[in-house]
């Protein structure tokens, strides 16, 4: 079965910076990856790029069937990105900014209230402006936007940043069930019992490069372009790898 | 000491320039004689057409140049390169343009200005491309940075034609006088002009030649740098420890190319 | 592409009306330029009736310009930009539902100084048909180019003092067709204004098309 996600070496320019100084990445779907890294080491950027936002300049970069080299543009409406900002509209009431959202990618409507309830956007919050509410319930409002889109591929950019602890259950439990749906989920996360807890895989970043994961700790430099067997879905999480 | 934006055929332009310039100033200085009527302000004639001719050209270069960027089957760096520069060029002549003609209605006219249409014309085409200048300095990348300015190029163009029948039908509301109506001229006078719009013509091909090879050196700076970039920050992995420590600060590698921010502003 | 205009316009629109930034901060700003005119022509009423069509479409191009700023100050808070590239959305339909929703904020300032004019200047309005026909091309025009220069500036950390520069000199020709339409309209000359309205169209379909075909290479532009 097609990969998801496959990145081979990619590169990713923002003006003269490389973002991305050649990423080898393998994501199938059902699977939840946790990117992890130190700041700056380039995983939003790698979450961006999957999204299209970042347009690769060398190497492979396929998501979803689409080659973002090519055109990044015609995978956007099928992943659902949850990045730093909510990409929310702070005039706009909650149900209003998810149901411009959701209607805005091609989503029905219909599919707005469930979402809103499963993350417990209820009531009062419900009309309430998304500039009066705190980050975490921003965050909420972001999160029942990707619920009622469900895409193929969710792209969670610290995720759990801002949330109590039981919105944060919620989530890893929503995770899940985006992962038993058949949704390939990458999260970036500084949570580390939390992420790796709710991941199969573990991926490292640093310094624009990801070299792929594989069960047993390997030695190898970032320009090996070995291909790794899909890894399946109850993987130990002891088996990830630094960039040397 | 030779200059790093000169080349064999800037040298051979600018000298027949000089040469052409320097017969145009001895033919019209002196030579020819002053009209009856404007006395020695006619000899503007061989500077103010020329230049606003070579103004409008300079401009439609600039729009040809974002046309070839945009297109899919043309794009390339060096056809941004020729829309700055000429656009440059021509916003240099277009001053040039505005005093001369000023200096021409003061003398015919007695006034600093007049509401002329050509004149109105070349100020509001000058007004538009000085703000198609100010956003070429002020991009972030410089493929988004040509994209956007090609666009921008284009719709300063585009407004031309617009500009250019409101103006002609606001001012014969007013009915207002023409620079440069009325005059004939024929005989060395005639020719003189003729060799002033070659003069100038060269004038405007060395200045382009010169701020053509300016933008080629800039964008070879910018370019340069990405490869070894790139090499910075795969090498920045490598040195930290294997365990990245919370407090690692950010992306900006130890000697990050200069002027480049993690936005990608780059002074041109 | 309408469908996807029609959400944007109305994403806007609903924006505008629970903030009211336009009717609480534009409009007045509007209603004070026109003050403004009357003290610096030092009461003049006869100058300041010849002058009123003129002044009157300064004052809309200066709201003009303030409703494109708040329409992508809108787009800039919160990763909103990224959020309108990764809906997937046509862009051309982004691009006429901004405009639209600008227009529509236009009219009803247009509205609001045209009274304005009639109290302050002592205007008189003559040939309704000419006058609202130009106020609403000419509004078309002016959206549609401050909506594709908007876009323009929107990323760039100079957009504040960028945006009028790029927009009042590419905005000059609606100044002047609108100004000697509603002259002709006005009674104040007598040119035919109906050839302006033409000139006015002609510039309002130039820069819708150009804003439909070139907003998405703009937006993808950081």
């Amino acid at each position: 079965m097609d990969p998801v996600i496959r990145f081979r070496s990619a590169v990713a320019l923002v003006g003269r910076f490389p973002v991305l100084a050649g990423v080898d990445l393998d994501v199938d779907s059902s699977e939840i990856v946790l990117l992890q890294g130190a700041n700056g080491a380039g995983k939003t950027s790698i979450l961006r790029a999957c999204a299209g936002l970042l347009r690769v300049v060398a190497g492979d970069a396929t998501v979803l069937g689409c080659d973002l080299t090519v055109d990044p543009r015609r995978v956007r409406r099928r992943v659902g990105l949850l990045g730093h900002h909510g990409a929310l509209y702070d005039d706009l009431g909650v149900e209003d900014n998810v149901r411009f959202a959701v209607r805005a990618a091609g989503g029905s409507a219909k599919a707005v209230g469930p979402a809103l309830d499963r993350l417990g956007l209820t009531g009062r919050l419900r009309a309430a402006s998304v500039g009066q509410l705190s980050a975490g319930q921003r965050r909420r409002v972001a999160l029942a936007v990707l619920v009622a889109r469900r895409p193929a591929l969710w792209l969670l950019d610290e995720p759990h940043a801002g949330l109590d602890a039981e919105h944060r259950d919620e989530l890893d439990a929503l995770i899940r069930e985006a992962a038993a749906g058949g949704a390939a989920v990458v999260l970036a996360s500084h949570e580390h019992d939390r992420a790796h807890a709710v991941a199969d895989r573990v991926v490292t970043v640093t310094g624009g490069t990801a070299a792929l994961s594989t069960a047993a700790p390997i030695t190898g430099s970032s320009d090996r372009r070995d291909e790794v067997p899909a890894t399946p879905a109850s993987f130990p999480l002891s088996g990830h790898t630094h960039v040397a | 000491m030779r200059s790093p934006t000169a080349s064999r055929a800037s040298r051979i332009v600018g000298l027949a320039a000089l040469v052409t310039t320097a017969a145009v100033v001895v033919l019209g200085g002196w030579v020819s004689p002053p009209d009856e009527v404007q006395g020695p302000l006619v000899r503007l004639i061989y500077v103010h057409p020329a230049l606003a001719t070579y103004c409008y050209v300079g401009f439609g270069l600039s729009a040809l140049g974002s046309l070839a960027y945009l297109w899919p089957r043309t794009r390339s760096r060096r056809w941004d390169r020729l829309a700055g520069a000429s656009a440059e060029v021509g916003v240099v002549f277009c001053v040039g343009t505005l005093i001369t003609g000023s200096i021409w209605g003061r003398a015919s006219w007695g006034v600093w200005w007049t509401w002329d249409a050509r004149l109105t014309l070349t100020a509001l085409l000058l007004a538009v491309f000085l703000g198609y200048l100010a956003l070429r300095r002020s991009g972030g990348e410089p493929d988004s940075r040509a994209k956007r300015c090609a666009v921008a190029a284009l719709l300063c163009f585009i407004v031309v034609p617009i500009d250019h029948e409101a103006t002609s039908w606001w001012s014969t509301l007013h009915q207002g006088d023409t620079i440069g109506k009325g005059i004939l001229i024929h005989g060395l006078q005639l020719e003189t002009m003729l060799l002033s719009f070659v003069s100038f013509g060269l004038i405007f091909t060395w200045m382009l030649l010169h701020r053509l090879a300016l933008e080629t050196l800039e964008d070879r700076f910018e370019s340069e740098g990405v490869v070894a970039a790139i090499a910075e920050r795969r090498a920045e992995g490598r040195v930290k420890a294997p365990v990245p420590p919370a407090s690692v600060s950010a992306p900006a590698p130890a000697s990050p190319p200069a002027g480049t921010s993690y936005r990608g502003e780059v002074k041109p | 592409m309408w469908r996807d205009a029609a959400l944007v316009a109305g994403k806007d629109l609903r924006v505008e009306l629970r903030s009211r930034v336009t009717t609480n901060q534009v409009a007045p700003y509007a209603v004070l330029v026109l003050l403004l005119f009357g003290i610096a022509f030092d009461q003049d009423r006869p100058l300041l009736q010849q002058a009123a069509p003129g002044l009157f479409w300064i004052a809309v191009l200066l709201c003009c310009l303030l409703a494109v700023q708040r329409s992508f100050a809108l787009e800039a808070g919160d990763g909103a930009r990224d959020g309108l590239r990764l809906s997937g959305m046509d862009t051309g339909g982004i691009f006429v539902g901004k405009a639209a929703a600008i227009a529509v904020q236009l009219v009803g300032l247009e509205v609001l100084l045209a009274f304005g004019a009639v109290v302050l200047f002592g205007t008189d309005l003559r040939d309704p048909a000419l006058l609202v026909v130009t106020a609403l091309v000419a509004t078309a025009g002016l959206a549609a180019a401050g909506t594709l220069y908007g876009v323009m500036a929107a990323g760039l950390r100079v957009r504040e003092t960028l945006l009028p520069l790029l927009v009042m000199p590419v905005v000059a020709p609606v100044l002047l067709a609108a100004t000697q339409a509603w002259r002709s309209a006005l009674g104040q000359s007598t040119d035919g204004g109906w050839r302006w309205l033409g000139l006015l169209a002609c510039f309002a379909a130039i820069y819708s098309t150009a804003g439909v075909l070139g907003f998405g290479t703009l937006l993808e532009e950081v």
